[in-house]
């Protein structure tokens, strides 16, 4: 057809320049076609690794659609290197709103290509045939070497609802077979001190991130075996009542790696709960080892908990307060929390919290970051805190209840004023009136 | 020729400020102000007898103000695309007026009716007169996006035109020669039905605390303007104790049944404030309570799947648990936690909870504590409360669940220390949970804390005549609080706190890695751009080498002009 055209502009020719235009866009589009089928021969003749360089941006779905095309296309479907990463969604319509992987896809994992996967992730919903999937799965992962686990309950945490040796031992297969797990996440799930234990005797060389936030059946002799034969370990999180003194000292141990990240959850299971203190030393330990390091603590307590804390000086950089905390203790963490960076305090009571944050403002010279819920602060207090800190403070989220006027500033204008200061326009935040 | 008029009332229950109605009667002859009782309208089908009720009281309220005028409302049943053919034929309409309805159900349900008044030969009238603004007015001026914060929405709307003014009210004067033909049997077969003929048992049910209609709505409006005037002070009321209980000045459910025109009400304020603060200008928090309705509207208007998770462009997806026992449990008032079930069993009762009251429910089914989805819980409010329609009902809960609106998701609410601290002596949950009396100020939020003797005396054991409570805060929340950040994190968008380990100065390097990226592939293209001139070019025509030239130096200001703008996105966004 193309040809055909091509003959009768040809035949038409038209004047000298006419003509010499359309010979030039005639060999253009000449080429151009030339270049197509060219092009259309070559995808057969596709080198295995471009194709596999394509196939890795795609999607899933899309790939295995791809992967239906030819033989060759199949083959590299397949290939190890497209499945070093999964993450297994095993949800049941009965808990779940969301789509599970289907268990045909996850029996061809596991039948061709347990043995490639490396970073490997479970989210599981609230029933507790998620979490036995997911052990189950585990379980078979026999020949593979992972380097990432993830365990994450994406509502109630279901590992916690099945039977712990099943859970145990799931977990034991990898911890044996994979002797590299570097990354491994298993907050809210019912591993033990044993089960630490071949953790260690297998990964201890790899091993640099460990979440077991909520872990009820370790205690804190079990976590510091991890800590003594785990000399990679950069990234910690765990629950107070495992944090110790010889804790810290076996992470500040000279053979130990600088420690980046520390999380600690401190939370109540029965109101007047008494927690144990960490003595300063311990603390001074850490910061001479790791200078460089964020500690983030995350308070669940009652208001009368807080007692030993912040008696003195604690090198904690990111503060979660998700309860209301006396105007006192937000005194205390005023005075003792130089390297604060980060606050963000849910609820306090109905008593302004002018001198506490003005005190924050001065002595939290890194502070960057402050939420406030439930709480009162005047105005003009408030904007000499912000004043103070100026334009470091990159987050501000204070709810618009939180602000009172007073005789200097009304609502109207106190974000004009504090938008000065922070050097960008600046609201504090709303929640819809009906 | 003889104009024949009907006018369809929906929302803008009212003849105050009802512009359609007051165009629709000009050159009228014959005019007939219709209801149309849809059995089932879609969407809405759960409505519980509370909200019945009002819809009656406002429906009965029209009718008599119309009696006035020597005119009659028409309740009619059926669906619209059934009633209006029928009618129009009867009554040899050639004129159907009514309000706009911004909502995606409503704006396809009368598209319907157009096409169906344009094969009837039926002239139609629409205005404007549930939003204080034309809502795709405002669509158009932010770029042709709905604003999806409130700081954005409150922007644009400083740069609309003001606000019109309300329509005359229609009196004897306006509607003139128009008559209402009415007939002899006009209340069998168009009289405002009664709850018992809908099929509701009223036996026991006590006086409406929120009487609907248009007349109580302006009543209404009166007093909450004299009170304003009385304490001098515009400023957002402190909550406490008494905040909680039904107001005698509360306007919302009047402006959500259109019994109260929204525009009347701002003017009013307006002109109030001008008053008393001697002419300055009203800020926008003023009308803090229209500009919420105003921007869930917004939101709402061109998204038929906002009331969903699933589907839903602006809504994060969650992974919610699904748990319809927990869900009866708060739904019914038996969670345990007196001050929630106290909410929920005023609400039951009277259809109206306090807004706060409204965060502290909703923050406890969703992202608090039980991790129930948002829709379950809008479900619930659709049912019960008076004034929660599609638009604003579905958007708040979105926000409360910190499913969209780039919300904050550490605001949680205790539900025994919040309501402690708004109701100390805990009044309000005896008022409404008297099994709970006899239990001292120290104890009622929390009486599962105290001690056996206390309950005995306060003769309610917890576990026998009061449930316990159904999860543990503190361990809920630490969870829930988790599966938020995980969700967070995931979203490249969020800037925010409780991101311990995403800092905002990472996400500013990331958008200088962006800006570079940029610049080299647009230098590549502009290579390309180049080689393909010359490559087009072949024997050097005189005129081509110039456009050539032109050509690359356009493209290359164009890609000077986007870095620009990625530039200064980037910093507003922050």
């Amino acid at each position: 057809m193309k040809r055909g055209l091509q003959g009768n502009e040809q035949e038409d020719g038209g004047g000298t320049s006419g003509g010499c235009q359309k010979t030039l866009k005639r060999s253009r589009k000449q080429r151009r076609e030339k270049d197509l089928e060219d092009e259309e021969s070559r995808w057969e003749c596709l080198p295995q690794e471009i194709l596999l360089h394509i196939f890795q941006y795609l999607p899933l779905l899309d790939r295995a659609f791809a992967s239906q095309v030819c033989r060759g296309w199949n083959e590299t479907f397949h290939m190890p290197e497209l499945w070093r990463c999964f993450e297994f969604e095993l949800n049941q319509p009965a808990s779940s709103y969301l789509k599970a992987t289907h268990p045909d896809l996850i029996k061809q994992i596991i039948k061709r290509h347990s043995d490639h996967l490396q970073y490997v992730s479970f989210k599981v919903d609230s029933s507790r045939e998620s979490a036995e999937a997911a052990c189950d799965i585990l379980s078979q992962l026999v020949n593979c070497s992972l380097k990432t686990l993830g365990l994450i309950s994406t509502a109630r945490p279901s590992f916690m609802e099945m039977p712990k040796s099943h859970f145990i031992s799931a977990l034991t297969v990898v911890f044996v077979n994979s002797k590299s797990l570097s990354s491994l996440k298993i907050d809210d799930t019912p591993v033990d001190d044993p089960s630490l234990k071949v953790l260690v005797a297998n990964n201890s060389d790899t091993l640099k991130l460990l979440k077991m936030s909520s872990c009820p059946h370790v205690s804190p002799a079990g976590i510091l075996c991890v800590a003594d034969q785990c000399h990679g370990l950069r990234e910690l999180a765990l629950n107070y009542h495992l944090l110790s003194d010889e804790l810290l000292i076996a992470l500040s141990s000279e053979k130990h790696v600088h420690l980046e990240h520390l999380r600690i959850d401190v939370v109540s299971e029965n109101p007047g709960q008494q927690f144990h203190t960490i003595k300063k030393s311990s603390w001074d330990a850490m910061m001479r080892h790791s200078p460089k390091f964020n500690l983030v603590m995350y308070f669940f307590l009652y208001e009368d908990e807080f007692g030993p804390f912040f008696r003195d000086e604690i090198p904690v950089t990111h503060l979660y307060f998700g309860r209301s905390v006396s105007k006192d203790v937000l005194g205390r963490v005023g005075l003792n929390c130089p390297r604060l960076v980060e606050l963000v305090v849910c609820a306090n009571g109905l008593r302004p919290l002018d001198e506490e944050l003005i005190r924050i403002a001065q002595r939290c010279t890194q502070l960057s970051a402050i939420g406030l819920g439930e709480c009162e602060v005047s105005c003009s207090a408030f904007v000499e805190f912000v004043k103070m800190c100026g334009d470091r403070l990159t987050q501000l989220s204070i709810m618009e209840e939180v602000l009172v006027p007073d005789h200097r500033y009304g609502l109207d204008d106190i974000h004009w004023e504090v938008s000065k200061h922070l050097g960008r326009v600046w609201f504090p935040d709303m929640m819809p009136t009906w | 020729m003889v104009v024949n008029t009907i006018h369809w009332f929906r929302k803008g229950l009212r003849l105050h400020d009802n512009p359609s109605l007051k165009d629709s009667i000009r050159g009228s002859d014959t005019l007939r102000c219709i209801y149309i009782l849809d059995p089932w309208f879609a969407g809405s089908s759960n409505v519980g007898i509370n909200r019945w009720r009002f819809l009656l009281q406002c429906l009965e309220d029209l009718d008599a103000s119309l009696r006035k005028l020597n005119s009659r409302l028409f309740v009619i049943r059926g669906q619209p695309t059934d009633v209006f053919p029928r009618l129009f034929k009867e009554w040899q309409i050639n004129r159907l007026s009514y309000e706009y309805d911004s909502e995606p159900f409503g704006k396809e349900r009368d598209a319907a009716i157009q096409k169906l008044a344009n094969e009837a030969g039926v002239e139609v009238m629409v205005r404007i007169s549930h939003t204080l603004y034309n809502l795709d007015k405002i669509i158009e001026l932010n770029g042709n996006q709905p604003p999806l914060t409130y700081k954005r929405f409150q922007a644009v709307i400083n740069r609309m035109d003001a606000v019109e003014m309300p329509a005359e009210t229609i009196t004897f004067e306006v509607l003139k020669n128009c008559v209402t033909p009415i007939s002899e049997d006009h209340d069998e077969k168009f009289g405002v039905p009664s709850l018992e003929e809908l099929g509701f048992e009223t036996e026991g049910l006590t006086t409406a605390v929120w009487p609907g209609g248009e007349t109580e709505a302006l009543m209404r409006l009166e007093r909450h303007l004299e009170r304003k005037a009385w304490v001098a002070n515009f400023e957002r009321p402190r909550m406490n104790a008494n905040s909680l209980l039904a107001s005698p000045t509360g306007l919302s459910p009047y402006l959500r049944f259109g019994c109260l025109s929204c525009r009347l009400f701002y003017f009013k304020l307006t002109d109030l404030y001008r008053k008393v603060k001697k002419n300055h200008t009203p800020p926008l928090s003023l009308y803090g309570q229209l500009l919420w309705r105003e921007f869930f509207y917004t939101t709402a208007t061109n998204n038929p799947c906002f009331d969903k998770m699933d589907g839903n462009p602006i809504c994060v997806q969650i992974p919610w648990d699904r748990n319809p026992e927990a869900l009866a449990k708060w739904a019914e008032g038996r969670t345990g936690f007196p001050w929630i079930d106290a909410i929920m069993t005023q609400l039951r009762q009277e259809g109206w909870i306090h807004h706060l009251a409204r965060h502290g429910v909703a923050c406890f089914l969703t992202r608090g504590d039980l991790w129930i989805s948002w829709e379950e819980g809008m479900k619930v409010f659709e049912e019960l409360l008076l004034d929660a329609d599609w638009s604003v009902n579905a958007g708040s809960w979105m926000w409360l669940s910190c499913s969209s609106f780039f919300q904050q998701f550490f605001h949680c609410y205790c539900p025994v220390g919040f309501g402690r601290r708004t109701d100390p002596n805990g009044d309000y949950i005896r008022r409404y949970l008297p099994i709970l009396r006899g239990f001292p100020a120290k104890y009622i939020y929390d009486p599962w804390n105290a001690p056996e003797e206390v309950q005995k005396a306060a003769k309610c054991i917890i576990g026998v005549h009061y449930p316990k409570p159904m999860v543990n805060h503190a361990e809920a929340s630490r969870i829930n609080i988790e599966r938020m950040k995980q969700i967070y994190q995931q979203l490249s968008c969020y800037r925010g706190l409780g991101m311990d380990r995403i800092c905002l100065t990472r996400g500013n390097s990331l958008n200088l890695e962006v800006i570079i990226i940029m610049i080299i592939i647009s230098i590549q293209f502009i290579f390309f751009q180049l080689s393909n001139f010359h490559e087009g070019a072949g024997a050097h025509h005189p005129g081509q080498s110039s456009s050539v030239c032109c050509g690359a130096l356009i493209i290359i200001i164009i890609m000077m002009m986007m870095m620009i703008i990625l530039l200064s996105g980037f910093f507003l966004i922050k």
